[in-house]
């Protein structure tokens, strides 16, 4: 499969990255090498294979049902690059 | 040349004598300050801690996290500028309990940025440099790990592995390094990379030095909801030394592949000595190996791409300057803070979930997981372990491989089906390819680490490559 321009462009806007138009075609040349090797998937038969998400049978654990004071957010917040008063301060997003 | 104590012989000392443990932990930072300009096995040294001779299984050890582990008012960067600046609010699991079994860190180990390499060039701190040859890479993601314990910078080293990141640099660099069981180790606090695939696991020079170190890490954790709740055996004690009649299955399709002469040549000499001890060797079948590479870059991609979307630029982590907008402020953090293998590795996730390519990518690879998982399965029905080339070949240069991705993963190929059926595997040092050691890669079924340290220390017993130290480092 071949990743072209825009793919590259539309799938880190999804995410959040910033890729400078100088770096879009040999991010696409990268990706398209990537998915290369993905096409030995689709020869493989996997009708009535169970899809397999985690490698144990577990069973979520869930711990009681109540509330806990919260006493970490100071302690937390004291790693964010800019935060007052108990918020985190973000650039004006409303006009 | 003198041989290296064992972890065994140095607990006991300090237990005897807990000054010697100050003295060990002087030394050891020394040693590490006078190879940091050779190796960059480092990102930050610790010198809080003088001593913890406390009598535990592991009293007065020195030892180095990899700095993927959460450590408690230190640096902990994941090898990322996105996270250059960020200090752990909290230990680890496997930070607090080597600490309680008298561990003493001196540091955190360099590693591929978020895990994410086979050859620790992808750091945002630099490379890491195989003892054994300063221009050739130590493996990764875990490289720092595996470079420190090769040099003897310390005696045993915290690891993680989501596809070989364990045992691809233990082989490299010549040392056991042991990846267990999916779930047998806690991952609270080891900063996410894939999260079906994340396991703990730890570096040291043999078997018999893993058994303490694996121990104390081991066992359930209220805090992680993906840890096996069994009791974990007493390994040290699981040594006996003795296989005889222990059948060892040699899958094909890892010998039919392409593999270094000299590598393959150290590899069959291994299995002989195997077969010397009284091992029964057979070949088997496990058909889907072949597919573990395409699986395994879909599935990790994807989680890493999802995992790593906290890192925003607003919490912790890296935030890029005068942002003009929200928008701005995270595509700008995001594209300053992650290297260009996390990078590719968040776009590939990401698309490969993406509605239309959903089913044809990761719900495929999901079916194919299951498929390998299955060889597994049916192998472990007539064997007791597998054995296999843990690598292609040796470490190679340093700046090779790293602008093409793709032949860089190729070199997780016959580790990466033991991560995606999440059963325990090791690399124990198996001989030498020119002047750069092999690596030979044991698997063994669910929970059986017993079984594979004492595979590995009953080869140990009877060979000497893994008290072989690189030159200039003894």
């Amino acid at each position: 499969m071949t990743l072209h321009n825009d793919d590259v462009r539309a799938i880190a806007a999804l995410n959040r990255i910033r890729i400078e138009d100088r770096d879009v075609e040999a991010t696409a040349v990268a990706l398209s090498g990537i998915f290369g090797l993905f096409d030995a998937l689709a020869q493989v038969d996997t009708t009535d294979v169970k899809p397999m998400a985690h490698p144990l049978d577990l069973v979520a654990r869930l711990r009681p049902d109540r509330a806990e004071p919260v006493t970490q957010s100071g302690t937390y917040q004291t790693l964010a690059p800019d935060a007052d008063d108990g918020l985190y301060r973000v650039p004006k997003v409303i006009g | 040349m003198s041989q290296p104590e064992t972890i065994a012989d140095i607990v006991s000392g300090h237990i005897a004598s807990p000054d010697t443990a100050k003295e060990r932990i002087q030394a050891c930072h020394a040693k590490i300050e006078r190879s940091q300009s050779q190796l960059n096995a480092l990102i930050s040294q610790d010198h809080s801690a003088s001593n913890n001779a406390n009598g535990g299984s592991l009293s007065g050890l020195p030892i180095l996290h990899k700095d993927l582990f959460c450590t408690d008012g230190q640096a902990t960067t994941a090898g990322s500028r996105m996270l250059a600046n960020f200090v752990a609010p909290y230990d680890a699991t496997v930070v607090s309990r080597l600490a309680k079994a008298g561990a003493v860190s001196l540091g955190k180990a360099n590693m591929d940025e978020f895990a994410m390499g086979s050859s620790n060039e992808t750091s945002y701190f630099g490379a890491v440099a195989n003892p054994w040859d300063t221009s050739c890479v130590p493996g990764g993601s875990s490289g720092g790990s595996a470079a420190a314990v090769a040099a003897g910078l310390v005696p045993a080293a915290t690891g993680t592995d989501t596809g070989g990141s364990i045992r691809q640099p233990a082989a490299l660099c010549g040392v056991t390094g042991i990846k267990p069981t999916y779930g047998r180790v806690s991952r609270f606090g080891m900063i996410a990379f894939a999260s079906s695939l994340d396991q703990a696991g730890c570096f040291a020079r043999s078997a018999a030095d893993c058994a303490p170190v694996l121990g104390a890490m081991a066992g359930f954790d209220p805090n992680d909801s993906t840890v096996a709740d069994q009791p974990v055996p007493n390994y040290p004690a699981a040594l006996t030394g003795d296989i005889n009649g222990l059948t060892i299955g040699l899958p094909r399709q890892y010998f039919d592949a392409e593999v270094e002469a000299e590598t393959a040549r150290a590899i069959q000499t291994a299995i002989r000595e195997f077969e010397a001890l009284g091992a029964q060797v057979v070949d088997v079948d496990m058909p889907h190996t072949d597919l573990a590479l395409s699986t395994y870059y879909i599935i990790a991609p994807a989680e890493a791409s999802s995992n790593l979307a906290r890192y925003d630029g607003v919490r912790y982590g890296h935030r890029c300057e005068n942002p003009t907008d929200l928008t701005d402020l995270y595509e700008r953090s995001r594209a300053e803070g992650f290297g260009r293998e996390v990078q590719r590795r968040i776009l590939t996730g990401a698309y490969v979930l993406s509605a239309g390519y959903y089913d044809a990518y990761y719900r495929k690879a999901q079916r194919t997981r299951r498929l390998i998982a299955n060889d597994f399965q049916q192998a472990f029905e007539s064997v007791d372990l597998l054995a296999t080339p843990a690598t292609p070949g040796p470490a190679f240069k340093l700046g090779s491989q790293i602008d093409n991705p793709t032949t860089m993963y190729a070199n997780d190929v016959f580790t990466l089906p033991a991560s995606l059926a999440g059963v325990p595997a090791m690399s124990v040092p198996a001989g030498f390819a020119g002047h750069l050691p092999v690596g030979l890669q044991l698997i063994g079924p669910w929970f059986e680490e017993s079984r594979l340290l004492n595979a590995g220390h009953a080869f140990q017993q009877a060979t000497d490559w893994h008290t072989r130290q690189p030159p200039g480092f003894e």
